[in-house]
């Protein structure tokens, strides 16, 4: 596993804008299921863990809008959309 | 309600071509931008290959703010205790006009919007397009940020999941298979330091390539482009294989071993990186294309699957650049017929496969499956590693000839297997 404090300082590198809602969302009854596991895994920001109770729950903040965990989790588990304009990560280099 | 001729999500390379040449060309544009600025959503390895498109935009190149021109090229198989590097160096990359970049999407896309705007395009930042207008089975707008726009024809360069074109009904959600996902650090380092590195003088740049042990075996590899002032580090690793590694390390941990390999760890040393970046890359090649046109929608860029790696070259800017201007070509002509069904806008899939985007698409359909044999990335850096290790070993005793140190790695077995991977790379 990748150490999770430096990952997180890493993301603190870039800039970020506050939006609303959270764009992805983890559909209800879902979080159990092994489609979601993968996520754990494969988020280039980390932010998909194991709850306490078992299943998965996501921390929207620090989102690189990437897209991997709609193409790999797929969208009968999460509700993925992307940030409200003007939210969200903003690449100074891309 | 307002009107235009064209609407276009997305301010990324397709949108902009898009809107560069259709703007150039007199008619009303409004690009639809998410980001605070063109280029804020955006993600590159990255290295820019000009020559195929270099005279879709005449004007643009001498002012592009482009980072180094590449003169070395460099791919290292990369085993897990060995690693074995091939340089290239050639006269014909230092001379101009200079074959391809390296290249930033934040500056890059921002400066591209510019001229586009000054050709007479309307931008509109910090915002998204939130759903698509149908009428009569027709595309006839967008709802963003609150407000119906409508225009004759919508152009979705929103990018490799396409949720504009998914909105319209054109496409389906992606599978793995198609997909890799790229995880990138801009790391600052000064220019003089650059240049000792990698030997470089001036603005001349460097791009490695490495497989193997960048992605732990699984499918991908890893990148390295010297930009001016920083240099862009990073893995690539297919998706599908990634979900098939079960727990094997995670994605950001991967990234963080590669940098800490021996072949990389000296040449970012001092360095501090500025930026971390993620993002998902159509990779399914021709196979995998989505579709083209609708009534009253074209795709372009990466939204359409633009994007081809075939092994020493991953490209997929120019394939947008080209795929937007194309489009915009399109929509003139059904400009000048006033019909913008799909029957019309089909025009645009011609232009695509009498261009070089289609013909690559075509020429490199097989890519895809030989690439995804295994062996390339955890058998061969492996073998190679292995044998050249034999080569140069002098031992405390005797040195065995060199011949039955060969034979020890290429058994009859491993050339068998050889030759049907070797009928396999006949198809590329």
């Amino acid at each position: 596993m990748s150490d999770s404090t430096a990952l997180k300082a890493k993301l603190g590198l870039d800039i970020f804008k506050p939006g609303g809602e959270p764009h992805i969302k983890i559909k209800p009854g879902m979080e159990k299921d092994p489609r979601l596991q993968q996520a754990i895994n494969i988020c280039p920001a980390g932010l998909y863990s194991t709850a306490d109770k078992g299943g998965v729950v996501l921390n929207i903040d620090g989102c690189l809008e990437c897209g991997t965990c709609r193409i790999a989790c797929g969208t009968d588990v999460l509700e993925w959309s992307y940030p409200e304009g003007g939210t969200g990560v903003q690449f100074r280099f891309g | 309600m307002e009107k235009f001729d064209v609407i276009i999500a997305g301010a990324g390379l397709a949108g902009l071509a898009a809107a560069y040449t259709l703007a150039g060309n007199g008619l009303e544009v409004l690009v639809l931008e998410r980001g605070d600025y063109p280029g804020a959503k955006n993600v590159t390895g990255g290295r820019l290959y000009v020559n195929p498109i270099r005279d879709l935009f005449q004007d643009l190149w001498d002012e592009a703010p482009l980072e180094r021109f590449i003169v070395r090229e460099g791919a290292v198989l990369m085993a897990r205790n060995h690693s074995v590097s091939i340089g290239y160096a050639g006269n014909e990359l230092r001379a101009e006009p200079h074959q391809s970049y390296s290249i930033l999407r934040a500056k890059f896309d921002r400066w591209l919007a510019e001229q586009a705007e000054a050709k007479g395009a309307m931008l509109l930042t910090k915002v998204r397009v939130d759903e698509v207008i149908k009428e009569d089975e027709k595309i006839v707008g967008v709802l963003a940020g609150g407000d119906e726009l409508r225009a004759d024809v919508v152009i979705a360069c929103d990018g490799v999941l396409s949720l504009v074109s998914e909105k319209a009904g054109l496409r389906t959600p992606g599978s793995p298979h198609d997909y890799a996902v790229g995880l990138k650090e801009v790391i600052a380092l000064d220019p003089a330091v650059i240049n000792d590195r990698f030997h470089l003088e001036g603005n001349e740049g460097a791009a490695l390539l490495f497989i193997g042990e960048a992605t732990r075996g699984l499918f991908g590899g890893g990148f390295l482009y010297t930009n001016k002032e920083s240099i862009s580090l990073g893995v690539v690793i297919g998706v599908q294989s990634l979900l098939e590694a079960g727990s094997a390390p995670d994605a950001p941990a991967m990234l963080d071993a590669f940098k800490q390999r021996p072949e990389i760890a000296p040449l970012i040393r001092g360095g501090t990186t500025l930026e971390y970046a993620a993002h998902v890359i159509p990779e399914g090649g021709y196979k995998a294309l989505g579709p083209l046109y609708g009534n009253g929608m074209l795709v372009a860029g990466d939204a359409a699957g633009l994007a081809l790696n075939i092994g020493f070259t991953v490209r997929g800017m120019e394939y947008a650049l080209a795929s937007g201007y194309y489009a915009a070509q399109a929509v003139l002509r059904a400009s000048a017929a006033r019909n913008f069904n799909s029957e019309t806008l089909a025009i645009y899939k011609q232009f695509l496969e009498e261009s070089f985007v289609l013909k690559d698409f075509k020429n490199f359909q097989e890519t895809p499956a030989v690439l995804g044999n295994p062996r390339f990335i955890n058998h061969y850096p492996e073998l190679v590693g292995d044998l050249m290790g034999q080569i140069y070993r002098v031992p405390p005793g005797p040195k065995d000839r060199l011949y039955p140190t060969m034979r020890k790695v290429f058994t009859l077995t491993e050339m068998w297997s050889q030759l049907k991977d070797l009928r396999d790379v006949s198809k590329i």
